[in-house]
Formats: structure tokens, sequence, C-alpha cells
């Protein structure tokens, strides 16, 4: 099961609340659609620039692996206050902890509430992954 | 989607499956780039079941060859083997193929998501011909093994034809576990030296098993087509749909040695379209190779001092070179070694190097 702290999108971000901030990632189904399990096939993390304002939805970087280009997109609303550079150098961070040292950026959210009906919960999104296997 | 024989196989060895072509095919079994360099230090293993396989039959097999391919199927000599394209009136490709010259008649290797309408042309052309064209896909198996060790991996389970004289671009029959008269080419889309093997579809799974068993000692891999497409690119090599295709125009593709427009040849489909085409060249098809991150995609643009001037048809990170890697379509005068262009992602510009290709050749056997 995956970390029930946190809200999930259709694809596959995680949103978590951190003080008065959010910190934003992938989920380790993203990780594992990339690259397989090959953390040594994700090439290229493309984070925005601290400060940029981000409606949710938008996409605000990309990450690459050996055979696909993945969007990434904002589960919320809200204004860039911080990225991690450790992932942009470490991609393999993303394949090894998705939930924690692999948080892509931290923002500062324009509403507090992770109450979007477009959020998902853990088992939410666990029913999601399975439906659209089939 | 469609099934190869092979295909629960992949399953049981825990493939990423996707769909290629209307097939259900192994995108990779573990990582693509450790796939890559298996095939260039020792072997991989390919289930290549999804391409078309025809036999063209009948006193004038080789005439209805003649009259859809571009290059000049009467002066194969028989058990060698030609690449062609198979073009519309207007000189477009509609698809890329092998064609095998056999005793009697003719055996073709097409791409499997053209498969269907490449039967149909070719039959639609066959008027007034006394030629056949059966479709033998389901019916068959087609495995390769490519890499330096190929040679000795399928000589352990094979009888009744000596390999080490079998040249590149050549084929055979011989006894391959235990299955007599088994067509045997030393082709392949990789660069590396190996072979292609046909074979009775209820046997693709057996056989695919006794060559694991004979090269498990010798290092061989299973390699999904993740790792055969960026090979095929490091080879050089085109792939329908990417350096080829009905809205490109093959003179800039750099495959002249599988147009023959000579006089003997004599009059095709596609032919006069050709030569059109000769005239209407803008572009050259050239690597590019990129030292930034970003991964060359098809359809990338390439600039220079802020004008287009050329398009990515294929990329991906070059297991070999361990750069990224491209082939492209670049403007007349810019397509010279070593030119500085800027791929264009997304709106993001990354500098990139025009190379002559193939990024990547090895030393063939004689």
């Amino acid at each position: 099961m995956r970390p029930n702290d946190r809200k999930y999108t259709k694809t596959h971000e995680w949103v978590k609340l951190s003080g008065d901030e959010v910190l934003i990632g992938i989920t380790d189904f993203a990780v594992q659609e990339l690259c397989s399990g090959n953390e040594g096939d994700l090439v290229y993390c493309d984070l925005p620039e601290p400060g940029r304002s981000i409606e949710a939805g938008e996409t605000f970087g990309e990450i690459e692996s050996v055979k696909a280009v993945a969007d990434l997109n904002a589960p919320v609303a809200g204004t860039v206050t911080e990225i991690n550079v450790n992932v942009e150098e470490h991609l393999e961070v993303l394949s090894r902890d998705p939930w924690n040292q692999g948080w892509l950026i931290k923002m500062q959210p324009r509403t507090k509430a992770l109450d979007a009906p477009e959020l998902l919960d853990a088992a939410a999104y666990e029913a999601f992954i399975t439906a659209s296997k089939h | 989607m469609k099934e190869t024989p092979l295909h629960d196989v992949h399953v049981r060895l825990g493939a990423r499956m996707v769909e290629f072509g209307g097939w259900h095919m192994p995108l990779q079994y573990g990582s693509i780039l450790d796939e890559g360099r298996a095939v260039r230090t020792t072997c991989g293993l390919f289930d290549l079941s999804h391409m078309g396989r025809f036999e063209v039959q009948g006193r004038d097999a080789v005439a209805l060859v003649d009259r859809v391919c571009t290059n000049h199927c009467a002066k194969i000599p028989v058990g060698s083997i030609r690449y062609s394209l198979l073009c519309r009136d207007d000189g477009h490709p509609i698809d890329d193929l092998l064609i095998y010259r056999d005793e009697v008649g003719v055996y073709l290797v097409v791409n499997a998501s053209n498969s269907e309408r490449d039967l149909d042309w070719i039959r639609t052309h066959a008027r007034g011909l006394a030629a056949e064209v059966l479709d033998t896909t389901a019916a068959t198996a087609m495995l390769a093994l490519q890499g330096p060790r190929s040679q000795e991996i399928l000589a352990a389970v094979t009888r009744a034809i000596d390999l080490g004289t079998l040249r590149y671009y050549r084929f055979g029959f011989g006894t391959v576990a235990g299955l007599a008269r088994t067509r045997i080419s030393r082709t392949g889309y990789t660069g590396e030296d190996g072979f292609e093997l046909y074979l009775p579809a209820a046997e693709g799974t057996r056989v695919w098993n006794e060559l694991t068993k004979a090269g498990a000692a010798l290092g061989l891999t299973p390699i999904g087509l993740g790792a055969r497409d960026v090979l095929r690119l490091e080879a050089g090599m085109a792939l329908y749909g990417h350096e080829l295709s009905e809205e490109l125009n093959p003179r800039e593709a750099g495959v002249e040695f599988a147009l023959a427009l000579t006089p003997e040849k004599g009059d095709f489909v596609g032919r006069a379209g050709l030569e059109a085409l000769d005239k209407k060249r803008g572009a050259r098809l050239v690597g590019i190779t990129t030292e930034g991150p970003r991964v060359p995609r098809q359809g990338h643009e390439l600039y220079r001092d802020g004008a287009r001037v050329g398009q990515v048809a294929s990329g991906g990170v070059s297991p070999t070179l361990g750069i990224n890697i491209g082939s492209a379509f670049v403007r007349l005068g810019l397509d010279v070694e070593g030119a500085e262009l800027e791929l264009d992602v997304r709106g993001k510009r990354q500098p990139c190097r025009v190379r002559e290709l193939p990024f990547y050749s090895r030393t063939r056997k004689k």
C-alpha cells in the first residue's frame, strides 16, 4: 500500500502537506512505467525555476527515460519555492525512494486543503491503477 | 492484438510487453542499455515473429517482385539477399523489405505494421503474371541471434550447413535443433554479426529454449524491441515510419543502395516518381549527437541561427557510445560532419552536432 499521508493524481503525481507548503513528487507506478525497474534507464528530469506560479493540472516539468518522456503535472495550484536539485543529479533516488527523498518540487499552495475532487487517496489511487491495467 | 508463438516465453521472462505494429511484443526484459551492450559484446536472442513473411511463387515470381520492388530481383544470385523499398507510383515508399532469392521463387520479409497492406499491394500488381503471394507469417516463427558469439551459439544446435562460410546477406538451409531445411540467413538489424532463422510456428519456443541453453555459458540474453531500435539506429539502418515514410523523400534517406535505377531493371512501380524525387532533394539523413541531457526524439526540430534547418527522425540513448544520438534530415549545406545545430525540445534549445551515419560499424566477416 502507498503512503496514506498524501493525495494522488490520475497522472501519477503525489502531493503532501509539509508545514505551510506542499511537496510534490511522482509515484512508484510512474517510475516503473518509465524505467521498468531499471533505474539506470532514467536519463533526465526538468524542473521549474523557484518563483514560478503554476495552476492545478499544469505541466511544470518533464521526466525522461531511455524510451519515453513524461509530463510532470501539478496536483494543486501554487508557487514553486524550492526544487530538489539532488534528484536532477541522481535520478536513481526516484526509483529507490519516490515518497521521501524523491520529492521533486516544494510549493506554496494557493489553498491549504488537499480536498479537490480530482485528488485521490491511496486506496482510490490503487483502484485507479488496477482498473487502468485491464 | 496478435501474439507470436513466443508470447508466453516473453511473459514468463517478465518482459515489459507493448503493442507494436498490431502485435503484443517485448519492449525489454531488463535494462534497455544493458540489452544493447549484451548484443555488442556477446549475443542477443530476438523474437521477430511479428515481421511479415511472404512466399512469392509461380513462373513469374521474380518478375512480380521486380514490378513492385526498387531493387533488381532478377540480378540477385540464388542464396543472396537484398534490401529494397516498395514504393507508390509517386516514389514514396509504403514499406522497406528484404528480398531472399530462392532457387524457385522469392521470399520477402516486411514490417509488421505494413504487412497486410504490402500483401494487398503486391497482389494487386500481379495482374497478367503467373505468380501468387502466400502470407506465411502465422504459420512460422522468426528468431534472430545478434552479436559476436552468434555463430558459436547457433553452430551448437545446427547441422548440415557450414555457418563459417555463410557470408553477410547470404542464406542457406540447415538442420536447426533437429529441424531439417531451416532457412538461415546471415542478416540482422543491429550492425552486429548474426543470423535470422525461419521456423515452423509450433517449433519456435523449442528452438528458443535450445538456443538459450546453448548460449547460457556465453552470455546469451533475450533482447526486446527497445534495444533493437537503438542498435539499428547506431548502425545507421532505416526504420519505416521514422527515416522512411509516405511523407518523406526516400532520396534524402541514404537508401540509394536499394534503388536499381538502371536501364536493365526496366520500368517498375515508382520508378518515375523516384527519378522525380531526386530533383526535389532539399535535405539529407545524417546522424546527430548531443552531449546535453535531452534525448533527441522523432519530430524534434533542428535550428541554426534561429532558422529551422532540419527534423529528427529517430533518437535514443546509445548503449555503445554512452551519449544521446539521433538521425535527422538536415538541410543540404549543413549536412556536414561537425556542423553545430540546436535541438529544440519543446522550446528549450540544446546544442548538437552533425555526424555521418553510422555511429557504429563492426568489421564485417568476409
